[in-house]
Parts: structure tokens; sequence; C-alpha cells
């Protein structure tokens, strides 16, 4: 089953378009990863998906449903979240409290769902009580994966997840996005570290200038030279 | 002249860039050893007038407050509050049936009532006025000057409707004159000036366990913090928004009535507290509640010392002053240490 | 922009109408009717300097000035003490008494000179505060600027009134001199001053058209289209925010320099905030922020309002009578409301310019989540 479909998308900022007629497939329980040059519009088509971004032509499916120009409290509720690239924890908050509200629409007792996903991250577990601005990077970025976790998505889209971290911080965090998926969440991903995320990956896509480039097997694009030599600086 | 001007202004610029840090830490230091200072005076030498500070300083803290909560979740300075204060103070001086008197204080069970209807009357008005005037703004993407300019409006308005209604003419709650009492270290208070005090603490409790105890408070941090990530976490922006003006106008309702019971109202008083208010939510930090508490009560306090002590040039001695301390307090802030004693970087 | 200038042709039209008409139909004859007619315009002339000046800071800049009271106070003051002669009496007292306006000798010409030295130090005075302030405040929020507006002119009243010695405290200055008054009977007089005070606008405004053609000007405009690419160009932005922000301040103050020679009197209770600084916004909005014709026009179109209004007010039965100026004081408040929801460049605001201008100033800066602003990431 498809549970995420960008058809033809066109799309930017104001008037000026980045996206040219992008097309993107995850099915269930995949893990995707988008990759490509900066500039390439990877950013903004998570963000369009996710109706941050309005949609000029084309489509989003989600599960089959036209989802296409909805806003993203309403992705929310059907189980898509979102984990933005920079900024994406709330500082005064504690770690509790940001995770709490990422519980926001729940309208049941969510309590048992903090106590799992700290079990995911336990070194953010131990600082449940830390305001998240003091936390380091990498432990921000497990915090932030926590958040979008707190719906019990069907689809996560993360944006660049090992952005500024530590190598080993950069290991543990590919390793917590594979335990998320195979506890059943699909995944999809932009990445400017091309290489470990695809090779965490089912399958990626390679964009460029706003359009489609490759696509392929998580496998197939690490092995294929054209990648290797435009994109993974081999 | 114009060009040495802007020479020296770049001077300035330079100086604050290249000793930044440097001076950062200085201004913190010296901010912070002056409130120890004023506290120090107060207590030995102006201990009437420190008590005084503080009671006013509470009031001040219930409309920055209010102000700090509208800057940090709506990002823009709402120049309305001062009115909205006395707009609150009026509305309870309509609703004030009855007289008697609760114990020693000079009001009788009819106030209560006039503060709790005041507080309902601002509070959905405030949404009113918000789904009127700044919503569509809003939604338009307007920048928080063009915000602030419509508060502005907002301000004339309630200023309007005050003197046509009520006349421009200073009015009491109670008139006739209410001893104070004596008490230890030769302080004299009137009793009113304790449920002053104490209205405010309970007000300020009330809105501490809302915003650290309750979802709603925590979305409202949280959207403070980063109104784009409360989206895209799936809080309801919207409702934060009603629940900030209907806080945001119950405090503002309150303290306009405390301040009217500790002196009078007027409706051209209204524009003149944005000075005390602004100044105490910039020294504690824009958009940092616990900031705005302690930035109003050091105003508060600035306030009443610096105009109580007796000494033979201005500020000192003479009660007019009482805006200029504000300000001086305002600048000196914004010279060494603009953020606030709370803000974030 | 079409029904922008419709309009405002309307406006103006229906608001000349009303007051002429009424004014002729009220006037015991056609000296009081001309009088009328005379000090009207008189008025709103000096409306729209202060109208210019918060133009150069708020449409020009994006600076939002909400203490113009402060300036208008302090250049009405300064000029006040410049032109005339010390205190002649013990019970008055103040500072300065420069004698400008007659202590020239052959270069007096009737107060002129003195005048026009009291104007300039009115404007001297008012871009030295302006800049005191900017210091602290400019250079961070323009939230900040406007709060610290709003102190200036609150410290400068309770100056003015505490120091007795100061300004005579509430007792205020009298006397002020007039110039050109020897020349004509005193009845005859407000249409010398008529010919003054549009004298005086039109300098300004020729000024402030030209400098906003200049390289200066550019600067200016591109700062506020493209502030990072201007900065980026090595211009340095403060310096001409602050520039501006001066400049108006100085418009200002010149403004209250041929205030308080019209007047003759001032006292601190003259200067409220109403006056001094709601009503000026209410001008500027309505006639467009960034074009200094659309200043001139708000001013005119609000004055106009006012001045009719308080045409109609004797005619209205005795209730509704009293509270008529409050009823005023509502909709100048809710025009700015109206006119920023409705209009926010004014009736006459340039829209190709002021829309650009628009674009920076009323949207948001604010970048989206996770990543910086505009096209360059990915």
């Amino acid at each position: 089953m498809t549970v995420l479909e960008a058809r033809e998308v066109v799309s930017g900022y104001g008037e000026v378009e980045i996206l040219h007629g992008v097309s993107i497939k995850v099915e269930e329980r995949e893990i995707v990863t988008i990759i490509g040059p900066n500039g390439a519009g990877k950013s903004t088509l998570l963000k369009t998906v996710f109706g941050l971004l309005p949609c000029k032509r084309g489509a989003v499916f989600f599960g089959g449903e036209d989802v296409t120009g909805q806003p993203p409290q309403a992705m929310v509720r059907k189980g898509m979240c979102y984990v933005p690239q920079s900024d994406n924890v709330f500082p005064s908050l504690t770690v509790q409290e940001n995770l709490e509200m990422g519980a926001f629409i729940r309208r049941d007792d969510y309590r048992s769902k903090i106590e799992e996903v700290l079990a995911l991250f336990p070194d953010v577990m131990e600082r449940r009580h830390t305001r998240a601005g003091k936390l380091s990077g990498g432990q921000r970025q497990m915090l932030a994966l926590g958040r979008a976790l707190m719906l019990e998505p069907r689809i996560l889209l993360l944006d660049e997840p090992s952005a500024s971290l530590a190598p080993n911080m950069v290991q543990l965090v590919f390793a917590k996005i594979r335990d998320i998926n195979c506890s059943g969440v699909s995944i999809v991903m932009v990445e400017q570290n091309a290489r470990e995320s695809l090779r965490l990956s089912h399958r990626g896509y390679v964009l460029a200038m706003g359009q489609n480039r490759l696509e392929g097997s998580g496998e197939s694009l690490l092995e294929s030279e054209e990648v290797g030599r435009l994109y993974l600086g081999d | 002249m114009v060009r040495s001007l802007t020479r020296a202004a770049a001077l300035i610029g330079w100086a604050r860039r290249e000793y930044g840090g440097l001076a950062d830490r200085a201004g913190t230091v010296g901010l912070w050893l002056l409130i120890v200072l004023l506290l120090v005076v107060g207590v030995v030498d102006a201990r009437q007038y420190l008590v005084t500070g503080i009671i006013v300083g509470s009031i001040i803290a219930l409309g920055a407050l209010g102000i700090t909560l509208i800057y940090g979740i709506l990002k823009f300075a709402h120049f309305a509050h001062g009115d909205m204060m006395m707009f609150g103070a009026y509305i309870a001086l309509a609703a004030l049936v009855g007289g008697g008197r609760i114990g020693p204080l000079s009001f009788g069970w009819g106030m209560i009532f006039a503060i709790l209807l005041s507080m309902t009357v601002l509070g959905a008005g405030s949404v009113a006025i918000d789904r009127v005037v700044y919503r569509p703004l809003r939604q338009r993407g307007s920048s928080t000057v063009i915000l602030a300019i419509a508060s502005l409006g907002v301000a004339i308005v309630l200023r309007a409707i005050m003197l046509l209604w009520w006349g421009p003419d200073q009015q009491l709650y109670v008139s006739g004159i209410h001893p104070a009492r004596e008490f230890p270290f030769d302080i004299m208070l009137k009793p009113d000036q304790i449920f002053i005090f104490a209205t405010a603490v309970l007000l300020m409790a009330m809105v501490y366990l809302l915003l650290f105890r309750t979802r709603m408070g925590k979305a409202m941090r949280a959207m403070s913090d980063n109104a784009d990530l409360a989206r895209v976490t799936g809080i309801d922006t919207e409702q934060v928004v009603m629940w900030t003006w209907i806080i945001g106008g119950a405090l503002a309702a309150v303290a306009g009535i405390l301040l009217g019971i500790q002196s009078n109202l007027k409706p051209e008083l209204g524009f003149t507290l944005l000075l005390p208010l602004f100044a105490g939510a910039i020294l504690g930090g824009l958009g940092s509640p616990q900031g705005a508490l302690v930035g109003a009560m050091i105003v508060g306090i600035s306030q009443e010392v610096f105009v109580g002590i007796d000494l033979p040039f201005p500020p000192f001695g003479v009660p007019g002053y009482k805006p200029a301390v504000a300000f001086g307090i305002l600048i000196l802030v914004l010279l060494v240490r603009p953020r606030g004693l709370f803000g974030k970087t | 922009m079409e029904k922008g200038r419709l309009v405002a042709f309307l406006a103006v039209a229906a608001i000349t109408a009303g007051i002429v008409g009424i004014s002729a139909n009220d006037s015991a004859s056609l000296n009081g009717f001309i009088s009328f007619l005379t000090v009207f315009i008189t008025t709103v002339a000096i409306f729209a300097i202060f109208t210019l000046g918060l133009n150069v800071q708020w449409g020009y800049t994006g600076i939002f000035n909400f203490g113009i009271v402060a300036f208008f106070m302090v250049g009405a003051y300064t000029s006040a003490l410049l032109t005339k002669g010390p205190s002649s009496s013990e019970f008055v007292k103040y500072v300065g008494g420069l004698n400008l306006a007659e202590g020239l000798g052959p270069l007096n010409l009737h107060g002129l000179t003195g005048f026009v030295l009291g104007a300039l130090g009115a404007a001297v005075v008012s871009g030295i505060v302006a800049f005191l302030i900017a210091i602290p405040a400019l250079r961070l929020r323009e939230d900040y600027l406007a709060i610290a507006t709003i102190g200036v002119a609150e410290v400068f009243r309770r100056l003015a009134i505490e120091e007795e010695g100061l300004v005579n405290g509430t007792r205020g200055l009298t006397g002020i001199p007039r110039p050109l008054h020897d020349l004509v009977s005193p009845p005859d007089y407000k249409f010398i001053y008529l010919a003054i005070a549009v004298i005086v606008l039109l300098i300004i405004f020729v000024a402030i058209e030209r400098g906003a053609r200049s390289p200066w000007g550019r600067v200016l405009k591109a700062i506020r289209e493209d502030e990072l690419a201007t900065a980026a160009s090595g211009k340095n932005i403060f310096a001409f925010r602050m520039q501006a922000f001066v400049l108006g301040a100085m418009i200002m103050g010149i403004g209250g320099a041929v205030y308080s020679a019209n007047q003759g009197s001032i006292v601190p209770d003259t200067f409220s905030h109403f006056f001094g600084t709601f009503i000026i916004w209410a001008m500027l909005m309505v006639g467009g922020s960034g074009s200094n014709r659309g200043a001139i026009l708000g001013a005119y179109v609000v004055w106009g309002f006012w001045t009719l209004t308080g045409l109609i007010q004797p005619h209205l039965p005795a209730a509704l009578e009293t509270r008529t100026s409050y009823i005023r004081d509502l909709l100048i408040g809710l025009l700015i409301i109206v006119m920023l929801l409705l209009r926010p460049h004014g009736l006459m605001g340039e829209e190709k310019r002021v829309s650009l201008f628009a674009e920076q100033k009323t949207k948001r800066k604010t970048p989206r989540v996770g990543a910086p602003a505009g096209p360059t990431e990915v």
C-alpha cells in the first residue's frame, strides 16, 4: 500500500518556483531518502507535502486520500508528522513538556506513550525535567524525533535529521530511525549525508534543480557510479 | 554636522560590536548591582516608600504580565494595554452596586463582583477586538509594526469610549478618607493596599499555575518559543491566541481596578500607563513571565523610592517625576542589557 | 490607484463643501467667514508639517514614532524661548529669552529673522533629542523606539510642569513674538500668518521631495526594499535610519515653532497625546504612507473632518452636543483601524513603491520553521 505519494508537485516560495513537477512514492513501512545538491528542492518538497507551502500544481495523496493543500494541523491529525531541520524543539519547555506538546491533540491519557518514547531515547530520558534549550545537539534531535512520535504517526517526514551532528551522533540518530521504522512507521527523509542515509533506506530519490533525476533502491543508488560521482563526492 | 553625528553613531556601534561580550557582562552585573543597591537603600532609608513601591509594583506586574504574554505569543507590542486597564477600572465602576464594607476595606462585596464582571467583560472583549482588528491583519501577514499601529487605534477608541461614557474628570470608587494603619518598622499601610497586594499575588499565582501546570499554558509557552513549530506539532494556534487575549484582558482589568483603588480613575491616564508597564516588561525581558513580574516590581519600587528620597535635585522628591523614573529605567536597560534580566539572547 | 484618487477627491470635495457651506451659513459677516477659513487652512498647514515629518520617519524608513508630541513640544518651546525677550516680571520664570525677534537691530525684518532663527533652533534641538533617543533604541527594535518616544513625551511634559524656572511651569509662556505682526492691524494678521505657514510647508515639502530623489533618498529606498542587499553593499543601515529619524524630528520641531508663533502662548497642557500624536497618525494613515502629497492630503481630510463635525455640533440637539467631541475622538481611532484593514497605503500611498515597501515592512519577517527564509535553501 502506498502510504504517501506526491504527483508532479509544483511549488516554491512566493513568486519563486522551486519544484517544477516532482513525484515520489513511499510504500508502507519503507524508509525513503531524498538526496541531491543544495537548492534542489528537497526540503521544499517535504514542506509542500506537509502543507507548510502551497502546492501550485500537482497533488499529494496520503493513504490514498487526496490531501493536497491541507494545512499542517490537518495532516497531523491524519497521521503525518514532520520534524524540521533546525529549531525543532521548544527551548524553554522541559523534555517532558516538549513531549506533552507533541501529544497536544490527543484526547486520551498519553502518559504511557511518553514513557514509551522516552525509553527509546535513554539519554534524553535522564534529563526529562531539563529545559530543552540546555540539551546538546544530538539530544535535541532525539527529542525532536520523540515529539513527532507522540501521535503514533503512520509516516514521519524528517528534514536533514543528521544536520550539524557529530559523527557518532549521526550513527545513533540513524540507528534510532531504523528502530522507529521497525516499529511500523514509514519514513521519508531529506538528507545531505547521502551515503549514510542511503545505506539505511529501502529506496531513494535524487532531486536536482527542482526535478526528479534518479530513483532506485538504496543499494543501487549507493552503488551507482553516477550518484557516487555527483552526489556522494566519490 | 550630519556627518559627524553619523560618525558618532557609527563609533558607538563599533564599540558595541568590538566589546560586545564584555560590555554585556558588565552591563548585566551593573544592572543587578543597581537593583540590589535600590533594595538596600529602600530597606535602610526609605521603608515606607519601599512598601508602597511593592504595592504599586504588584499592580504594574499584572499589566506587564499581560504585555509580555501578548508580545511573546502574538509577537507585537500591545499599545492599547494601558487604556484597557483603565477601561477595566471603569467597567468595575459602572458595576459597583451597593455600599457596605468588607471588614477594614473601603469597599464591600460589590467590588468583588465588579472585579469578576470586569475581568469577564475585558477577557471576552479582548478576544472580540482580536477577531475584528488583529486577526485579519495577522492573516494578511502583517508585520508586528502594523499590528502595533493598529493597537494605537484601539487605544484611541477605548479612551474615547471612556470619555464619552464617564467624562474626563477624575473618579473614585469610594469617596472619603481611609486611614492608614501602623505596622512594624514604621510602616503605614491602608487595609486596601494589603488587599491590592494579596489580590495581585493571587492572580500571579494563578497565572503561574496556568502556564506551568496546564496543557493550554504549556501550549502558550511553546508558541511563545516558536510559533511555527507549534503549528507543526499540531497545537491549535488560534485557540492559544484566544486564551492569550482572555488572560491578558482579565489581568489588565484587575490591574486597572487595583490601580483605581490605590489612586483614582481618569481616561487620560491610560496611555501614560504604558511607560511603567513596558519598562517593567522590557527590564524583565519581553516574553518572559517571570521577568515581567520582577521587572515590574523593580519599576514600582524605583518610582516610589526615587521620588520619596529627599534630595535637592530631580527626580528626587517630586512625585510628578515617577514616569521619568520608569523612562530612565527603560533607557538604562536598552543601553546595557537590551534583552532584559531574563530574556533569551 | 484610480479608486484611491477618486475617494480622495470626493473626500476633499465633500469636506470643503461642508465647511464652506456651514461656516458661510453660520457666520455673522463676510469677515467672520473669511477669518474662519483662514484659520482653518493655517491649522491644516501646521498639521501637514507634522505629518510630513512623520512620513519621513514612517513612510520612508519604517520607524514608528508614538511620541510625536515630544518633538512638537520641544520645537514650540525652543522657538518661543529663543524669540522672546527675557522675563519682565518676577512671577514669570523661564530660561533663554534671547529676544531674537526684536534684538537684532537692522536685521530684525519685523521679527521675521527671529522667527526663522527660532524655527532653526527648534529643528536643531528636536534633532538632538531624536539623536539621543535613537542611540539606545533605534538599534534594537522599532517597538523599543516607539515606547521610548512615548517616554520622552512624558518626561518633557513633566519637566515643563515641575521645573518652574524652565518654561514657567503650568502657567506657560505668553507673548510669543509673531513675525511681521507690526506690518498690519491685528485682525488682518492671520492672513500674513497663513502665508508664512504655507510657505514653510512648501519649503519642507520641496526639500523632502528632492531629498527623496537624491542619492541619499535612493539609499533609503533601497534599504526599505532590500535591507540585506543594501547592507551587503557596504551602506551603514543604522546611520541612514538614524538620519531619517532625526530629519523627521527636525521637521516636527519646525512645526512646533510655527505653531507657537501662531498661538502666541503655550502651556504644557496644550501638548496632549491626542492632538500631538494620535491625530497625526490618523492623518498619515488616511493620506498615504510614503507619499508626501498624501501626507498633506491626509492633514486636510482629517482636520477638515474634525472642523466639519465641530461646525455641525451647535446644530445638534443638546443631548448629543456635549458628547460630540468624544465621538470625534472615537472616529479618529476607528479611522486608523479602518485604514489599516482596508487600505494600508492610505488614499494616495504609491502602490508601486509602497507595495514593495509594504511587502517588506508589513509582511512577517520570521522565516518558516526549520530553515532560513528564501529560495536559497533546499
